[in-house]
């Protein structure tokens, strides 16, 4: 493999880790706080794709210009948030925190296969496109390589400004260490005064607007159809698992791992490009069952 | 906690009358065995949903520790394939020899995956379950001229004791077998579960620690467990692979997986009769609502497991149970 | 006396008479087609399809005066609903006549099924070349080509128009249409080109939502031409992220399905590449084009669809123009009001209709032969997405596998003196 290749490999792995990491933030961001594992994270990921395309399909039918298809996507996924999100969390999970988890896990599940058929209500079988926002970014070519400045450039920095936000937002402002306190011990944070139910209720909304967002910034980069939330959610488990279950930073570097196996695996032997994720998450659970940046928990006696 | 570990607790007596349960066991059976005869339409789609029935029994036997596997989908589709290899090593093997050989593959691949994975609980062992299961997923999609890639390999109508059957008779047999290994191998799950092996086993889902200081390996408790759950997965592997007489990476896919843990706990979570039950009523809300109602399906699907979650936590056993409780107390009182 | 005639009439008309059949209040037909899934971009246009034929059908009096009824199976809810559905269907008597599927998988599930079942089934769409290649059925026909000459044709235009190139790429959709398309395609090219070099080989998953990394490294590895045979939303994305990364400037692709995405792609297809319809099918077809039939087919669909036809519509009038002159073939051939299966199955043979295409034929082996249309993309601003110019239409005889013959083999067999005897007619646009 020449240095050239590597660094073309690199590129693809950067870009296409940027956007599955969005969407891994919010899946382990709700685990971190509620320990729920919402599998129709994948659905609210689809449906801010469908969302957006919708969105900016009409504006520029309008006569907006195509930069309008950023604010958008913003808007999607702040819908998908509140509007989803919102009434999920509200209805369904609050009735079963005290539940196992496996009834939590399948009550995401069961929402999943409900939102699967909406989307299908909502928006057909036809698989849609738009690709304003990237086009109107440009490309740059590289080593002869043209790559879109919307992949390589905006993704990688949008990922890199949720992360350092996200850190910002839970270390530094109230509500963040309010967040934080209810994940550590939600009895005392009760008996402190700290709203729990609100706590749970906001969390849920930005990690089902952060799905809503991963999905509203890949419409740009591919088709939108039936059945894109089921791959992309087993893709976050992988992210999420192989990480550590609630670890936002080891989202990021996992994210980084997966996104450059897969690229240098199609570089080198494209037949187990799929195969990679899952690969690295098997090694790593075994030889470090809390995930790479996971701490053990503490066992109950 | 309640939901599931009233139904895991070994000790427990059997709610309702003893007698009045087994009779309605008998009678369920019975009317299965009927089908074939009052309602042939009928007899495939039974069929398939014994044959998950069996799969899901093997989901049930992990709920009864307390831990639940989004990959037992790979023991379901390493038996079908073992089988369908089978098949097309040896043109014409024996419908029992496949049986068994899907089986054995099953539980080898249990035996090697369950060394790994019974060291984790809770949503750990859920995940790298899930993991094992995509990648045998990537293999049998991306190995194209071995497996034949996301289309699948066909799985040609094995013979029966040496004699060619033609498609009525043989599904007939299929059909008698699948409910002799319901039958077989739920009692067998059912007094495994009343034995020393089966109790230390479920024990992990209340207190695994009291194991440790009783002088237990709860990984061995759960490995013996979680053989038994691949075992029964590759049963009912072996049936639907030969019953659709195609199989397919689907088999493998993690939402079949899911669908599993989903008909248990609809069934009723860690009941045996539960399994059959929620996969008879699963099959048919399934089929019907996508022949009539095509585009809401998994919708109703959906519904049906939220209302079951939230109002009726054990499932439709627990519902038909509490139904012959009042019946048994009212006769009480009388 | 003349009670002696009248029992030799009865005689003579006894043994056609004990096997013809009751005239139905309705014929009914049972189609399987994809309404979810990311193949319903080929099953919801057939069904929209399927019901305007049925509609013409039967205004124009149906079949000898029985009207035809459609029931539609989705193959979207997967092969087990599939199988049962179809089963039910035909042993409930729903269904006289079976038309399924689109997917190949289905087909090889459901050819020995409706064997068993004895039951005639039209495979209207599916691709794969081996049903008849590794087994006899007699009651399963197919009313259209195979993935044989399909990929033929694809190669044969390509070498006509662009004949001195020497590097070539894939990318396709892995699962058997993906790998086997290629299988016939490579083998093809390499017998009948053999300095061809294939520089890279890509079979990202079906339903691959991006292409990104196969086009960095497409570009690095900079083809003369990249072929795929993928569609849908796998064909749309990897087009649509080609043309935004230049790609397809760089390389002509080759693109055998690609008439299926014509609209949907828009303006993202830049003009000169190579554009394939499984057949020769297309809403301008320019043999056709005028006639009174296609084009009042043509505005009907449009005007309920809102879509131009793409040729899973031409698939699936080939099936009905298929049933209607079987049955018309076997009244006649026997002389009865209505024909009994058997009878039906019979007249199959040598059958010969037309759809919205050229006529079709009916092999000795059931394997149809249908001509092949293949173009290269305009965007002429006569619609808002590309169309086709420099049209060939081949002769499906010449293209499709000889009777008895395994595809891979005949094509592998083949050299570069059978692109010239080929029949070829060509229409500018």
């Amino acid at each position: 493999m020449n240095l050239t290749i590597f660094v073309l490999a690199l590129f693809d792995g950067i870009a296409y880790a940027a956007l599955v990491f969005i969407v891994a933030l919010g899946l382990t961001l709700i685990f971190g706080v509620m320990r729920i594992l919402n599998v129709a994270h994948g659905s609210l990921y689809a449906i801010g794709a469908y969302a957006t395309v919708s969105l900016t399909g009409a504006f520029l039918a309008m006569g907006f210009a195509p930069v309008f298809a950023f604010p958008l996507m913003l808007v999607s996924a702040i819908l998908v948030g509140v509007l989803l999100g919102g009434p999920i969390e509200w209805l369904l999970l609050r009735r079963i925190y005290d539940k196992p988890e496996v009834l939590q896990l399948l009550v995401t599940f069961a929402v999943f296969m409900i939102l699967e058929d909406v989307q299908r209500l909502a928006w057909g079988s036809q698989p849609y496109f738009q690709a304003a926002a990237l086009q109107a970014l440009g490309n740059v070519t590289l080593f002869g390589v043209t790559y879109t400045v919307y992949q390589l450039i905006l993704l990688p920095a949008v990922a890199l400004t949720l992360l350092l936000g996200l850190r910002f937002f839970l270390r530094r402002t109230v509500i963040g260490k309010l967040i934080l306190a209810t994940t550590e011990d939600r009895e005392a944070a009760q008996s402190i005064g700290i709203d729990a139910d609100k706590v749970f209720l906001l969390t849920f909304i930005v990690g089902a607007a952060l799905a809503g967002l991963g999905g509203a910034l890949a419409s740009p980069t591919t088709s939108i159809l039936p059945g894109m939330g089921a791959d992309m959610i087993v893709l976050s488990f992988a992210v999420v698992a192989t990480a550590g279950l609630g670890q936002i930073e080891g989202a990021a570097l996992t994210a980084l791992l997966i996104g450059l196996g897969r690229s240098f695996a199609v570089y080198v032997w494209p037949e187990t490009a799929v195969l990679v994720p899952y690969l690295i998450m098997v090694l790593v659970l075994l030889v470090r069952p809390e995930g790479l940046f996971g701490s053990p928990a503490a066992r109950k006696i | 906690m309640d939901t599931v570990s009233s139904a895991a607790r070994p000790q427990a007596p059997a709610t309702g009358a003893p007698g009045l349960r087994l009779l309605a066991t008998l009678l369920a059976v019975a009317a299965l065995g009927a089908v074939p005869f009052v309602a042939p339409t009928m007899q495939l789609l039974v069929n398939l949903a014994l044959a998950k029935g069996l799969a899901v029994m093997g989901v049930t036997v992990l709920l009864r520790a307390g831990q639940v596997s989004f990959g037992h989908a790979l023991y379901f589709a390493v038996a079908a394939y073992g089988g369908a290899f089978l098949m097309a090593a040896m043109p014409g093997a024996d419908l029992l020899l496949l049986l068994v050989a899907g089986v054995a593959g099953a539980t080898l691949a249990g035996l090697l995956v369950g060394l790994f994975v019974v060291r984790y609980r809770g949503i750990f062992f859920g995940m790298l379950n899930l993991a094992f299961s995509m990648i045998f997923w990537s293999i049998l999609e991306k190995f194209y001229h071995i497996t034949g890639g996301a289309d699948g390999i066909r799985l040609p109508r094995p013979t029966v004791l040496g004699m060619e059957l033609g498609r009525g008779d043989f599904e007939l047999v299929l059909f008698y077998l699948s409910i002799a290994l319901m039958l077989g191998l739920g009692w067998f799950t059912i007094r495994w579960f009343a034995s020393p092996m089966g109790q230390l086993f479920q024990t992990i889902k209340t207190n695994e620690t009291r194991l440790e200081y009783l002088g237990v390996s709860p990984r061995r408790a759960l490995l013996s467990g979680y053989l038994l759950s691949a075992l029964l997965c590759g049963a009912g592997g072996v049936i639907m692979g030969v019953a659709q007489g195609v199989v397919t990476p689907e088999y493998a896919w993690w939402i079949r997986s899911g669908e599993m843990v989903f008909i248990a706990v609809l069934g009723g979570s860690g009941s045996v009769q539960g399994a059959f039950i929620g996969a008879l009523i699963y099959e048919f809300v399934r089929t019907y609502a996508s022949a009539f109602a095509g585009d809401v399906w998994q919708m109703l699907l959906g519904g049906f497991l939220l209302v079951i979650i939230l109002f009726a936590p054990r499932g439709v056993i627990g519902i038909v149970e509490a139904i012959g409780r009042r019946t048994a107390r009212s006769e009480d009182t009388r | 006396m003349k009670k002696l005639l009248v029992t030799s009439a009865l005689c003579a008309a006894l043994p056609m008479a004990a096997s013809a059949a009751e005239k139905p209040e309705a014929l009914k037909i049972g189609m399987t087609t994809f309404l979810t899934g990311p193949a319903s971009v080929f099953g919801v246009p057939a069904r929209d399809a399927a019901e305007i034929l049925v509609e013409d059908i039967n205004a124009n009096g149906g079949i000898n005066g029985v009207p035809v009824e459609i029931t539609f199976i989705d193959e979207g809810a997967g092969a087990e609903a599939l199988t049962s559905e179809y089963r039910r269907l035909v042993e409930s008597g729903a269904a006289e006549v079976m038309f399924a599927s689109i997917s190949s998988g289905n087909c090889q599930t459901i050819a020995p099924l409706a064997e068993d079942l004895q039951v005639p089934n039209f495979m209207w769409d599916c691709g794969t070349q081996k049903i008849f290649e590794e087994n006899d059925y007699s009651y399963v026909f197919r009313t259209q080509a195979n993935a044989a000459p399909e990929m033929l044709a694809a190669v044969a235009y390509l070498l006509k128009t662009k004949p001195d190139f020497t590097t070539i790429a894939v990318v396709n959709q892995d699962y058997a249409w993906g790998r086997d398309s290629w299988d016939i395609f490579s083998t093809a090219l390499k017998a009948m080109k053999p300095d061809v070099e294939v520089v890279g080989e890509f079979f990202p998953k079906f339903g691959a939502p991006d292409f990104s990394t196969e086009i960095s490294r497409l570009q690095a590895l900079r083809p003369d031409v990249i072929l795929s045979t993928s569609w849908g939303g796998d064909l749309d994305t990897f087009v649509q992220q080609a043309a935004q990364r230049g790609l397809t400037n760089t390389s002509t692709f080759v693109l055998p399905l690609a008439e299926s995405s014509l609209e949907r792609l828009g303006s993202s297809l830049p003009a000169g590449h190579i554009v394939g319809a499984r057949g020769d099918h297309y809403f301008l077809h320019p043999e056709r084009r005028d006639d009174d039939d296609f084009k009042a087919f043509m505005e009907k669909y449009e005007a309920e669809t809102g879509d131009v036809s793409v040729y899973p519509v031409f698939h699936a009038a080939q099936a009905f123009a298929a049933l209607q002159a079987a049955y018309e073939k076997a009244i006649a051939d026997n002389g009865v009001d209505w024909p009994s299966k058997e009878q039906l199955v019979a007249a199959m043979d040598g059958l010969e209709f037309q759809g919205l295409g050229r006529p079709v034929k009916i092999r000795e082996d059931n394997q149809g032969v249908e001509d092949q249309l293949m173009g290269t993309s305009v965007q002429a601003g006569d619609y808002p997405f590309a169309t086709l110019e420099n049209i060939m239409i081949f002769d499906g005889d010449e293209l499709t596998t000889p009777v008895g013959e395994v595809s891979i083999d005949w094509v592998g067999g083949l050299d570069a003196s059978f692109l010239d005897g080929l029949k070829v007619d060509t229409f500018e646009n």
